[in-house]
């Protein structure tokens, strides 16, 4: 076990590596430092200024070659910053990124951990239920109704929550946030409603298929030959099995808890990780943006090893070395 | 046979066909087995064995289906038994073991904690109580070594070792009646015959009847007291071990026995029967062996032939035979 972490965390560390050089390649060799000042201070920005501009944020550097200081290069100053997680100050407006980091972590588990942690328990529920009524009207309704709620964009349930749950009904507020606990709750309801319902359909039809499968193995007909019921069959048969091919989809989303999600946070105003890389997108924050990649290429490998540290727990056939 | 411990009478199986059809898989299937004795079900891939085995514990899967016939156990009616009866009679009354144990075991489950369950799913017994029993039956189905074996994943196992785990799965809840489908087919040679013996003993000391399903005449030769020979879903000879594999009268038979390695007399030429069985779909209206038969006459391609007596409780299926006999 131990090994296979050292091993995996190494080819992680390529990963990473990897990962980085691409940054640099696209943020600092394909966009000009010219570009990213202008982009920051505006077309018509003076020349000095945007010459001070660039010292300030360190694009004044050789890009990867500086034969007076070898290290003094934006590319080393690139990996330098990323691996000591020393992420500096934003391109668009000098906050510290570290602190917008820490910021955004709060509002984006609140949208994010009640959705995941409803959303598993609802759609593995359906799923054994449509899968327990197989080749019934209840499966068959069943599949219908995830296909249409898969089949219909987000972006409807974000708007049509909006309308009906917020301006019409005035259950919730349209949008917004406040991490007060006694209005959290509201601010949360609906963009954790409308990620579940967005969500479900098309995770019950996965793990659907996944008990369906389950159930055709003979151990299932091992079971019912023993005299077990139905009920039994699937709750301790079909399930312990069926959850090794779910915890792959499952465990490999919880490092992604933390960033948030992009299309939830920007739609509601929630002011997590997700509204931060879509602000920065849009203000040119390149800084900023290099950091939440670089954050989600680390959750990436995270999620993997997780998953399979998650496989030894559920397969007794998974050993890891 | 009235002391009969599992009568099956006309067992009609089917699957849905082309356009709304329902092809019979067992085709009016008379099968009787007695208390404590073996009846192997002998025939090819394909012919209907296992569906007729599946057929008699209720567990054909969809969407084949039971159309028509009786299955008793005890003289009672098995057939539109509730749901929840019928799960008593499974493992309690008729205990099945398979041809993979490889598969047929639960993966993430240990080899203890299935024999547990078969135990737990028809007593009212305590966890240290059915763990004992367990244990006992780890013990009479020769695993070496039980409590080390109880706590065994499947993958931890050997394929005999699976295959006793199935065993003892199967004699938990101490049924009268183990049908063995293939028992021995996935395992290597020295391991079959081991098995074979081990369910031979079984069934001497606990009295359990045997319906061993199997397309192996050499493990028939080992374990069965009768034969009922099954081709393309109808029973086409049975008989007394002795009478089938010495004097077989079905000209499959015939062909079965001389394409064994172990029964055919030294110097012999393997002899196979040509061409294979006939799917569902393409039955003769005939005797369903007339294409393969090397002794077919006119009348076998016309009309199917009946159930023909013969001395000793044997019966057969076959026009030539038929006509040659005095009846």
């Amino acid at each position: 076990m131990l090994g296979y972490l050292l091993r995996r965390t190494a080819w992680g560390a390529a990963t990473v590596l990897g990962v980085l050089l691409f940054l640099f390649a696209l943020f600092f060799l394909y966009a000009t430092p010219q570009d990213v000042a202008r982009r920051a201070l505006g077309e018509k920005a003076p020349p000095e200024a945007i010459a001070q501009w660039l010292v300030n944020h360190g694009y004044d550097k050789p890009a990867v070659w500086n034969p007076a200081d070898p290290l003094d290069t934006r590319l080393a100053e690139h990996l330098r910053r990323m691996l000591l997680f020393d992420f500096g100050r934003s391109d668009a407006d000098d906050v510290p990124i570290a602190q917008r980091l820490r910021d955004g972590v709060g509002p984006s588990l609140s949208v994010t951990l009640p959705l995941f942690t409803l959303g598993l328990p609802l759609a593995l529920s359906l799923a054994l239920l449509v899968a327990f009524f197989r080749e019934t009207y209840i499966d068959r309704v069943g599949v219908v109704l995830c296909v249409l709620a898969m089949s219909v964009s987000v972006l409807v349930y974000i708007l049509g929550g909006q309308y009906l749950l917020g301006k019409l009904l005035r259950w919730f507020p349209i949008s917004g946030f406040d991490p007060a606990p006694s209005v959290l709750l509201r601010f949360v309801a609906l963009p954790v409603l409308v990620g579940l319902l967005a969500g479900v359909g098309a995770n019950v039809r996965f793990y659907r298929a996944v008990f369906l499968e389950e159930s055709g193995r003979d151990y299932v007909r091992t079971a019912r030959a023993k005299g077990a019921g139905d009920a039994r069959v699937m709750a301790r048969h079909v399930l312990p099995n069926a959850l090794i091919p779910v915890l792959t989809n499952v465990v490999v989303e919880i490092p992604f808890l933390f960033t948030g999600s992009i299309l939830l946070e920007s739609f509601f105003g929630i002011p997590g990780l997700g509204s931060i890389t879509v602000d920065a997108i849009q203000s040119n924050d390149f800084a900023t943006l290099r950091v939440m990649v670089y954050l989600g290429a680390l959750l990436f490998i995270a999620g993997q090893v997780l998953t399979d540290v998650a496989y030894t727990l559920v397969d007794p056939r998974v050993r890891l070395g | 046979m009235s002391e009969a411990l599992l009568h099956v009478e006309g067992l009609l199986t089917s699957f849905p066909g082309a356009r709304g059809a329902r092809l019979p898989v067992v085709d009016r299937v008379d099968l009787a087995v007695a208390r404590g004795e073996a009846l192997a079900l002998v025939g090819e891939s394909g012919c209907g064995k296992s569906m007729t085995a599946l057929s008699i514990v209720g567990l054909v899967p969809k969407p084949g289906r039971i159309d028509a016939g009786s299955i008793r156990m005890r003289g009672r009616e098995l057939r539109g038994l509730p749901v929840t009866a019928m799960r008593r009679v499974r493992g309690a009354e008729i205990a099945m073991i398979f041809q993979e144990p490889a598969t047929s075991l639960n993966p993430v489950q240990t080899a203890g904690a299935q024999v547990v369950e078969a135990i737990t799913l028809h007593e009212r017994v305590a966890r240290g109580e059915a763990r004992r029993r367990a244990l006992a039956l780890f013990e009479q189905v020769g695993i070496p070594d039980p409590p080390v074996r109880f706590g065994a994943y499947p993958h931890q196992l050997s394929g005999g070792l699976k295959q006793r785990v199935m065993i003892a799965i199967a004699l938990a809840a101490r049924p009268q009646l183990l049908i063995a489908d293939e028992p021995t087919t996935a395992l290597d040679v020295t391991i079959q015959a081991q098995i074979l013996e081990l369910l031979a003993g079984l069934a001497r000391e606990t009295g359990t009847a045997i319906l061993l399903i199997t397309h192996d005449l050499g493990v028939v030769n080992q374990l069965a007291d009768r034969v009922a020979v099954m081709y393309a879903g109808r029973i086409v000879e049975e008989g007394t071990r002795a009478a089938v594999l010495a004097a077989p009268h079905h000209p499959y038979t015939h062909g079965l026995l001389r394409s064994m390695p172990s029964l055919a007399q030294p110097g012999e030429r393997l002899a196979e029967i040509p061409g294979v069985v006939p799917a569902p779909d393409a039955w003769p209206p005939g005797c369903r062996f007339e294409g393969r038969c090397a002794i077919a006459l006119a009348v076998c391609r016309a009309r199917e032939p009946e159930r023909t007596r013969l001395d000793g409780g044997a019966a057969v299926r076959c026009h030539a035979v038929a006509g040659e006999s005095p009846q």
